[in-house]
């Protein structure tokens, strides 16, 4: 039975706390009587029989759809979209939870005698993927059916041609989607819900749809009223795209499937990162120093490979199907299930120390505004309730924070960093005077459409993501940054932790009260 | 009178070069200047004055040549030993401020009929610029017969001095010269935005005294440039190009970037630009600087080159394959795009309008000439814009300013440096 999650009261007997630090970590003993550790669940036992799962999902779906057999019938346009490389994170052993439901609905297709079948990866705004990343997603034989005759396509929010006007919602919002999807008999959305924040109509109204609707639900205001984030009927960003994703289903009968995986990101060579400290046997000691040292004497870039190159042994812990909203409602009781901390009060400081890998840096370059991003937008927002800090407290992240960008999956990012952040860091500001000029720039959006690039927009939903947690901490110190891009984000420097917790007390006073959040593994804090 | 005077000596012109080498601006230790205690220079005929010097620049010229490192394509044009200081501000006999364009064309020389170009009002395309009662030298501050600023006493023609408005501080008076060039790069383009298509985009590279300069008059005279990119190292650089009209700053290594977002073109996969610039103004005149330029200008456009430059190795494959036009821009004369105006006359306009006496960074007395130098070769990157020698606390010696003869007094004797440390008011770094 796995252990829940918790809440250590740091005192003098505890151990060092592992802190993530990118591609490393830091042991940091945290002030004794006013710190506190909050550890995440153990991961959840997977599905015993994750096909099984399924298909038992398919044919007995939540909501008002029927079975998914009785959807097909030849002569049917169907199309299968799916999540993209930004989940799961870090990127998961074969087979993906994708390839697992694809096939399903594939075999389920081939038994109705559904020829028109597409498959589309949904991007969204993000950069197309690789063969090899499709490859990973879909299984072999999945690539190889679609791919060699063009039925395996990457959603392309910058093509006039491929996309299509359905309207507005009642609040003026602009609908306008994926042609193909628009134009299919049924739509079946695979997905991987690894944050609270994925799935139900946000996979739709963010994937499959043009920046003209993207922007709706991804701009300054919805963020800033997003508490948080990853609680949706508390979140702005999902209501709008719950309106725009309730407009599409009444124009293309939508039939989700929603998967969540357990928390387990490591395997066994890195297990002491899935532990808490004082349970470090022998070996996950010797493991802690072969892994920091061996990391040490390694390139930046020969760091990066070997990290991105890790895969999450995490499995299927749920399957559901049907419809959007029940369907998307059963999943995030499982997650929550798997995630959620109950945590009592906010504090003066919060403590949270970045892994290697984002959502937006597979196989990348984590860049400082992914760091931003990862740090003040999704752990800040890694809550239900309140925020972990108090309003006005101080954020810590830890991170090295390299002045690099990678040319060809983040162009607009660089300009973002050289030329905006250098005028301002106002999330407002920002969006008023540069966010439309980026995004309809004809480079940009070459390169997103032709290369691998992220859209030309992209960089700024990284700086609104975190506008939330601008607006309520009085500041963020980065440990271990460079300091020359740490302060062109407007945050602070330090050398080490208690540099950094000095620092806060400028902030908030002396011997501030301090939550670490040791994540990942992942989890969900549940502040009361 | 003293005087820092510019030996013809190669020993000395060769350890500036290896100093220089070391350290940008040694040369002012090791190399061809010295102080010395001089003859002031004679009238050399009608409609010659004697000025007293207050405030006198150090320009990049006057570097290159502390530091033995001018181009040899001058060896005909100066005449030793020479007192260095083109850009001046100075006294003349009858009290009056003036500040000198020194380019030393036929009228100054007493050739009449004068060449076409001078007769054209362009002294600075003089082709006379050995001839006639003077020595050789293609501006004062380069001829033996004048002297120049960096002294208490030098000569100059009276078709050489533009008087100085009532009001105006000495140290914008002195950027006068400089802010005249810049005037004269900014207005030596044709309009851009002519083509379709073209983005009235112009690049300054190099945010030092020119450069800033050039800044201010793009944004003053140009109404044809919607946006001005400065190209600047330095954070004091970066605040000083905004504020002088500046509509973005971008590091050396941000421009093709910060090029292709405000004209919208492409970037190829080595970096090149698919458009680019219609006006880049180089004011540096080194050859990173001239690729640079060369890296962002518009295919047909505009590039100034102003800097001064000396022997650079550069890819001209853009500058053939893109038919981009290369532009020398040299000192001044009347300006057709602003209806023949003089460029000293803009600059006047310029230098009370922009405020430029906010660009004399420090100021040292000539005997400390090799600090100044030194000072001034890393202006950039000790926060400063315009190093000057100051003259001002120095008593006059009026009788210098007398008689049309020549007195009697320096002997030319090299003088060491004053043990007396005298103050360097507003001094930087």
């Amino acid at each position: 039975m796995p252990r829940p999650g918790f809440v250590l009261e740091v005192d003098r007997s505890t151990p060092p706390a592992l802190i993530w630090h990118g591609e490393g970590f830091r042991l940091e003993r945290l002030p004794a009587e006013r710190s506190r550790i909050v550890y995440a669940p153990e991961p959840l036992a997977p599905l015993p029989d994750p096909d099984a799962a399924i298909r038992a999902a398919l044919l007995n779906p939540l909501g008002d759809r029927p079975p998914l057999p009785e959807l097909l019938r030849p002569g049917m346009r169907l199309t299968i979209a799916f999540d993209d490389l930004s989940l799961p994170l870090p990127p998961m052993r074969r087979p993906d939870n994708r390839q697992r439901v694809i096939e399903a609905v594939l075999d389920l297709a081939a038994d109705a005698g559904v020829d028109d079948v597409v498959l589309i990866a949904a991007l969204g705004l993000h950069r197309r993927m690789t063969e090899a990343e499709l490859r990973h997603a879909l299984g072999d034989r999945v690539y190889d059916a679609f791919a060699p005759s063009g039925k395996l396509l990457q959603h392309d929010a910058e093509d006039p041609k491929g996309l299509v006007m359905l309207g507005k919602t009642d609040l003026g919002e602009d609908v306008e989607v994926n042609r193909r999807v628009a134009e299919s008999d049924l739509l079946v959305y695979v997905n991987i819900n690894l944050v609270a924040m994925d799935g139900g109509h946000k996979s739709t109204s963010t994937g499959l749809m043009s920046y003209k609707s993207v922007r709706h639900h991804h701009n300054v205001r919805t963020l800033q009223h997003s508490r948080s984030l990853m609680d949706r009927p508390h979140s702005e960003l999902h209501s709008s795209a719950w309106r725009i994703g309730r407009l599409l289903n009444q124009h293309v009968k939508v039939f989700q499937i929603e998967t969540t995986l357990n928390n387990d990101a490591f395997g066994s060579q890195l297990a002491f990162l899935q532990k808490r400290e004082w349970e470090w046997g022998l070996r996950d000691r010797a493991s802690f120093m072969a892994a920091s040292r061996g990391v040490e004497l390694l390139s930046p870039r020969a760091r990066r490979s070997l990290f991105q190159s890790v895969l999450a042994p995490h499995q299927m812990t749920s399957v559901h199907a049907g419809e959007v909203e029940v369907v998307h409602e059963a999943t995030i009781a499982n997650l929550h299930r798997q995630q959620v901390v109950d945590v009592e009060g906010q504090s003066d400081v919060v403590i949270f120390g970045l892994p290697h890998v984002g959502p937006y840096n597979v196989g990348s370059i984590m860049n400082p505004l992914l760091v931003m991003c990862l740090g003040l937008g999704y752990f800040f927002n890694m809550y239900i309730g309140k925020p972990l800090v108090r309003p006005g407290g101080v954020v810590i992240l830890s991170h090295p924070t390299p002045w690099a960008f990678h040319p060809v999956h983040h162009p607009s990012y660089i300009d973002f960093f050289e030329e905006v952040l250098a005028s301002t860091t106002d999330p407002a500001e920002i969006e008023k005077t540069y966010e439309e000029r980026f995004a309809t720039d004809d480079w940009y959006r070459h390169l997103y459409r032709t290369s691998y690039a992220y859209h030309g927009v992209h960089p700024f939903y990284m700086w609104y993501w975190g506008a939330h947690a601008l607006e309520h901490a009085s500041s963020t110190v980065i440990v271990g940054g460079n300091r020359r891009a740490v302060r062109r984000m407007g945050f602070r420097p330090a050398s080490t932790l208690a540099d950094a917790l000095e620092m806060a007390e400028d902030q908030v006073g002396r011997d501030p009260t301090i939550t670490y959040f040791r994540c990942p593994p992942l989890m969900l804090a549940r502040v009361e | 009178m003293k005087a820092l005077q510019v030996e013809h000596s190669l020993a000395r012109f060769a350890a500036a070069r290896i100093a220089s080498g070391w350290k940008a601006g040694a040369g002012g230790r090791v190399g061809p200047l010295r102080l010395v205690d001089a003859d002031p220079p004679a009238l050399p005929g009608p409609g010659w004055q004697r000025l007293s010097p207050r405030l006198s620049g150090i320009c990049g010229s006057d570097l290159a040549t502390v530091d033995g490192r001018s181009s040899r394509w001058f060896e005909p044009l100066v005449s030793f030993p020479f007192v260095p200081g083109h850009e001046v501000v100075a006294d003349t006999a009858d009290g009056r401020r003036a500040v000198v364009e020194p380019v030393l064309g036929c009228e100054a020389r007493g050739i009449d009929p004068p060449c076409a170009s001078c007769a054209a009002g362009r002294r600075r395309q003089c082709t006379n610029l050995t001839g006639g009662h003077l020595a050789p030298g293609l501006q004062t501050g380069y001829c033996r017969d004048t002297g120049g600023g960096w002294s208490h006493s030098f000569v100059a023609h009276e078709s050489q001095l533009h008087f100085v408005p009532e009001g105006m501080p000495d140290e914008a008076a002195v950027l006068v010269e400089p802010a005249a060039c810049a005037v004269h790069a900014a207005l030596s383009a044709p309009a851009c935005g002519a083509g379709p298509g073209d983005e009235p985009v112009a690049v300054v590279i190099g945010a030092g005294t020119l450069g800033l300069c050039v800044v201010a008059a793009l944004a003053r005279w140009r109404e044809d440039v919607t946006r001005v990119i400065a190209v600047a190292k330095y954070p004091h650089q970066r605040e000083l190009a905004t504020k002088l009209g500046a509509t973005s700053v971008a590091s050396p290594s941000e421009v093709r970037r910060a090029v292709r977002r405000a004209t919208g073109s492409w970037m190829l996969d080595n970096g090149q630009l698919s458009g680019g610039a219609p006006l880049v103004i180089d004011c540096a005149g080194t050859a990173d600087s001239l690729a640079a330029a060369l890296a962002v200008a518009l295919p047909g456009g505009y590039l100034v080159l102003t800097g001064m430059p000396g022997q650079t190795n550069t890819d001209l494959t853009p500058l053939w394959q893109r038919e981009v036009h290369l532009v020398g821009s040299y000192t001044y004369g009347p300006e057709p795009a602003v209806g023949g105006r003089h460029s000293f006359d803009l600059a006047f306009e310029l230098a009370e309008a922009a405020r430029l006496e906010r660009l004399v960074s420090a100021t040292y007395p000539l005997e400390r000439s090799a600090e100044a130098v030194e000072h001034a070769a890393s202006a950039g990157r000790r926060g400063a814009v315009k190093v000057a020698f100051d003259m001002r606390g120095e008593p006059r010696r009026l009788s210098y300013l007398q008689a049309p003869g020549l007195p009697g007094g320096g002997s030319g004797e090299v003088l060491g440096e004053s043990p007396e440390r005298l103050p360097a008011s507003g001094e930087a770094g």
